[in-house]
């Protein structure tokens, strides 16, 4: 079959009991822009059992029609029931594009499409398009974050990849709006070789970053974990959340889900102080939208000032405690 | 039980130059490490090794110096080594690398567990993992930060986005590690010395009985279509300066004037 | 063309990194607070606690040269950890070349498995004269002894959990009437006295020991009665390579804190690297550096080729201790105001050189081994 015949594009509308995740809809209103380019049709990939009700959700953010397969096998997610489900729907209907969010789940279940489809599967794009020759890419940030890659896939289909989370605005919601709801049934059943034995909501220990209104981010310049103090007292004082860029977290000083960028979490807060941070792609990809951007850096040609509303060229361990010093004076 | 541990040697700096016109990474004169997440995985393998009894295999696709990472692995406590290298698998995506990665199991043969560091910090994909265990057809565990082996399952805690989960799979299954399952050991000196002694095997693309249309650049759908520079944007960024006080001074009216004080 | 092994490449790596990871960023606060205690399982952990033993005893089997490379990657991160190891192979060293089978058996897991030594042989008043020492053991008639005196500058002393304790059995007979004990730290009559104030090396430990009738089994004695003094000699040409590799260590590290500082200092409108007066003082450095080098890896070799190394130890240690504290005070001059200050490490490097040219061997005593042998010859 040739490419030109797959045609459509997909949207995995990833859901779990019941509730879709927030990434779908940005995802979807990236993929109107494709549908716009295109004019080839929006399908939201509904898989699940009792969610039909979703679909009116998909629609009002962009979906022309919906194809939901409802399973007893499919109610929780398991990568090998899911894959089968997914794969029978694409081997049907055979679309030019596949999209996932970048989440835990979706980058569980993506790799196993690409290998069930035997197509390209592009890993955490920032961004998505058609190029000066029509060709879809998807681009992301490549080795050490200094520069961005377009890819391709030229000739086999369906075109996929994982889309990373928080990189788009969802559309205004479309109220009334109707669509194609095209209910398939599946050949799955349950793995009997995985089994979820416990789920336990995550412990909220009171700092995570992720939709932390304001965040201090202390990244590679700092040398001494005794220097991240006057950071988490600026943190208390303006009652935002300690975060970091990736080398804070690599040799230990931080735990992983402080990690801001690519590697890591996706944050946007209103505020964010970027100290001691040059800036590489990856962390920025982590950051950029969010609503004021303060960095300090020793160095005045950081990437990082490129995309901050105030900056200081000085060193972070005599500016930040003479901030604390002066917001305590002004908050007696 | 025979583990299978996936290793990649990835440049020891995040200060890596492309190649202008190819878009690949320039090697030359850049030292070379095990990938970090890989350590971990060779550590949980060490870790069952040492609870339970195993076999433990170390398994690298990569340039002849790929050697290297091997040997870390051996020096860590693996048993044997293999390295695939073949310049018919050169230039390989997640697709082509996870069909080469799967064939070499499946010569090796009577695996019951096959580990992978989370994601390398090189191409930062996370998809060989996934996508080997669907080319062998088995059960997988992402993201796992512990591990464990009882009756025939694999038992592993993963931390997920909004939850935490306790799951197993039925051997023969592949996990990937996370950076908090261990603190990966450094190698005595006197199992460097007995590393280098242990048997290593060097495999190409007719050794595994591979089907070169899907090793390589030929098995690789996807490609790097071309690579820019990130798009300059300025912010019209508003620099403070002046003494440290007059500076922490101008931060805090600034920080005044937008209400967060 | 003296080579290193494929194997000893990467325990050079291996120690690197451990140094990098675990070494560096202790030395500064060894420097206030002394030894630091969370070290010692992390040593044994990476195999680095008896690297230079047998198998058979919980060693890592390796050689001179490797064992070399490790206290010289070990200095790279802090000279006061090289010398604790320096001061625990030297004791140890003892019973591995004299002890009975079953001293070994007894003693030389300990060493692999955590336990500190340490090696007495200076008194407060006999330090370079070790013929000098007074403090005696005693012979009973049931063939223990009984011991009585004092020790000085002892590293590790204090963090110590053996010592092996040069003392006479014949007070009459100079050095031939040495001999050497093994005295545990919980030894009833041994006193340890507080932590000394010292210059520099301030992350070993280093106390005064005072011996009041210690009880020593005759089993406890090492190697024949009267033979301690060339026992101790032995051992001190062993350590002197160490001080040697540890010199070239400290050099290594203090350079490249000074190399990083010259370029992102400035004076003038450009870095102070590109000044001939800064530049010059690497150039001499490195020459430094290189020969010190070449001169630890061939008394390695012959050491493990089994010949005498007296001369090209001491010849090792001579130069290099000098030259560690050429390197470091040329680090600090380079620093400027900021070299003379705690904040950066280059000051610390340069006191705990000065160590260098007085333990293990005075650079006087060595220059007295040498031109004894240019004499001799």
């Amino acid at each position: 079959m040739a490419k030109e015949d797959y045609k459509g594009i997909w949207v995995f509308a990833e859901q779990q009991n019941g509730v879709l995740n927030p990434a779908v809809l940005e995802i979807l209103a990236k993929a109107l822009e494709l549908k716009a380019h295109t004019g080839e049709e929006l399908t939201a990939v509904l898989l699940g059992d009792g969610v039909s009700s979703l679909a009116e959700t998909l629609f009002a953010y962009g979906a022309d029609s919906v194809i939901l397969a409802e399973d007893r096998a499919l109610a929780s997610y398991s990568a090998r029931p899911y894959e089968a489900a997914l794969t029978q729907l694409a081997e049907k209907y055979k679309p030019s594009i596949i999209l996932y969010a970048a989440t835990s789940l979706g980058r569980d279940l993506a790799p196993r499409m690409m290998v069930s489809l035997k197509t390209g599967l592009t890993a955490d794009a920032i961004d998505l398009g058609f190029d000066r020759d029509e060709v879809f890419y998807q681009t992301t940030p490549a080795y050490g974050g200094s520069i961005l890659a377009h890819i391709v896939i030229l000739e086999a289909r369906p075109q996929m990849a994982t889309v990373r989370p928080m990189m788009f605005e969802p559309i205004e919601p479309r109220t009334g709006a109707a669509g194609k709801l095209i209910a398939e049934t599946v050949d799955v059943s349950a793995d009997p070789d995985y089994e979820v034995l416990e789920t336990a909501p995550k412990q909220d220990t009171g700092d995570a970053i992720e939709g932390a209104q304001v965040i201090i981010a202390g990244g590679r310049g700092i040398k001494d974990q005794a220097d991240l103090e006057p950071l988490k007292e600026l943190a208390s004082l303006l009652d935002g959340k300690l975060a970091a860029s990736r080398p804070l977290v690599d040799n230990g000083w931080l735990p992983h889900e402080k990690q801001i960028g690519q590697s890591g979490t996706t944050v946007k807060p209103k505020f964010i102080f970027n100290i001691a941070i040059s800036g590489s792609v990856q962390y920025q990809v982590g950051m950029q939208n969010a609503g004021c951007v303060i960095s300090v850096n020793h160095t005045k040609g950081a990437p990082i000032f490129d995309i901050s509303h105030y900056g200081v060229v000085g060193d972070y361990k005599t500016v930040i405690p003479a901030l604390v010093a002066e917001i305590k004076n002004r908050k007696v | 039980m025979k583990i299978l541990v996936y290793v990649k040697q990835v440049p020891d700096t995040d200060d890596v130059k492309l190649d202008p016109k190819t878009g690949n990474i320039m090697r030359e004169g850049v030292a070379s490490k095990l990938n970090p997440l890989d350590a971990n995985a060779v550590e949980a393998a060490i870790r069952l090794k040492e609870k339970y009894g195993a076999q433990v295999c170390a398994i690298s696709m990569g340039p002849p110096q790929a050697e290297d990472v091997l040997k870390k692995a051996l020096a860590l406590g693996c048993d044997e080594a293999y390295l695939l290298s073949d310049r018919a698998f050169g230039g390989a995506d997640t697709l082509a690398t996870s069909y080469t990665l799967a064939m070499a199991a499946r010569k090796i043969g009577d695996y019951d567990l096959l580990l992978f560091g989370r994601h390398a910090v090189d191409g930062d994909t996370a998809q060989t993992g996934p996508a080997t265990a669907a080319q062998l057809g088995i059960p997988q565990i992402t993201l796992a930060s512990s591990i464990d082996v009882q009756d025939g399952y694999v038992i592993c805690d993963r931390v997920l986005e909004t939850c935490t989960q306790k799951v197993r799979a039925r051997l023969p299954a592949l996990v990937t590690v996370t950076g908090e399952i261990n603190t990966p050991r450094y190698p005595k000196p006197i199992n460097i010395m007995k590393a280098l002694k242990k048997p290593r095997f060097v495999w190409n693309a007719e050794d595994l009985g591979a089907d070169k249309t899907q090793t390589g650049i030929p098995g690789s759908p996807s490609s790097t279509k071309e690579v820019l520079e990130p798009p300059k944007r300025n912010a019209d960024t508003k620099y403070f300066s002046g003494s440290t006080e007059e500076i922490a001074a101008q931060l805090a009216d600034m920080l005044h004037d937008e209400h967060l004080i | 063309m003296f080579k290193f092994t494929e194997e000893q490449l990467m325990i050079r790596d291996m120690v690197r990194e451990f140094t990098a990871n675990e070494v560096e960023l202790r030395d500064r606060d060894m420097d206030e607070n002394g030894f630091d205690f969370d070290l010692i399982p992390k040593l044994v952990d990476a195999g680095l606690m008896a690297i230079h033993l047998p198998e058979q005893y919980g060693g890592g089997g390796g050689d001179t040269i490797t064992s070399e490379i490790v206290i010289n990657e070990i200095a790279k991160g802090s000279a006061s950890i090289a010398l604790f190891l320096d001061a625990h192979w030297l004791a140890a060293d003892m019973i591995l070349y004299h002890g009975t089978d079953e001293q070994k058996a007894k003693y030389l897991p300990l060493v692999a498995e955590g336990k500190v030594f340490a090696f007495g042989l200076t008194e407060s008043n006999a330090g370079s004269d070790a013929g000098a020492i007074k403090s005696v053991a005693e012979k009973q008639p049931d063939g223990s002894y009984i011991l009585n005196g004092g020790k000085a500058w002892i590293t590790n002393s204090g963090i110590a959990d053996y010592y092996l304790i040069m003392a006479k059995t014949d007070p009459e007979a100079g050095n031939k009437g040495i001999s050497v004990f093994v005295v545990p730290k919980d030894a009833e009559g041994l006193t340890v006295g507080k932590f000394e104030k010292k210059m520099g090396m301030r992350g070993t430990g280093t106390c005064e020991l005072s011996f009041d009738n210690i009880h020593i089994p005759a089993e406890d004695r090492v190697g024949p009665e009267g033979r301690g003094f060339m026992i101790a000699m032995q051992a001190l040409d062993g350590a002197r390579v160490s001080i040697g590799a540890i010199a070239n260590g400290l050099m290594q590290h203090a350079m490249d804190k000074a190399v990083k500082y010259a370029k992102e200092r400035t004076t003038f409108g450009k870095p102070i690297y590109k000044y001939q007066a800064v530049g010059f003082k690497f150039a001499d450095m490195a020459a430094k550096i290189r020969a010190t080098d070449l001169m630890i890896w061939d008394t390695c070799q012959m050491k493990d080729e089994g010949k005498r190394i007296s001369v090209e130890a001491a010849e090792l240690k001579l130069l290099s201790s000098r030259w560690a504290c050429e390197v470091c005070d040329d680090c600090i001059q380079i620093h400027g105001g900021n070299g003379y200050s705690r904040e950066f490490d280059v000051e610390r490097f340069y006191r705990d050189a000065k160590l260098l040219e007085i333990g293990e061997g005075t650079s006087e005593i060595l220059r007295m081994v040498i031109s004894g042998a240019v004499i001799g010859r």
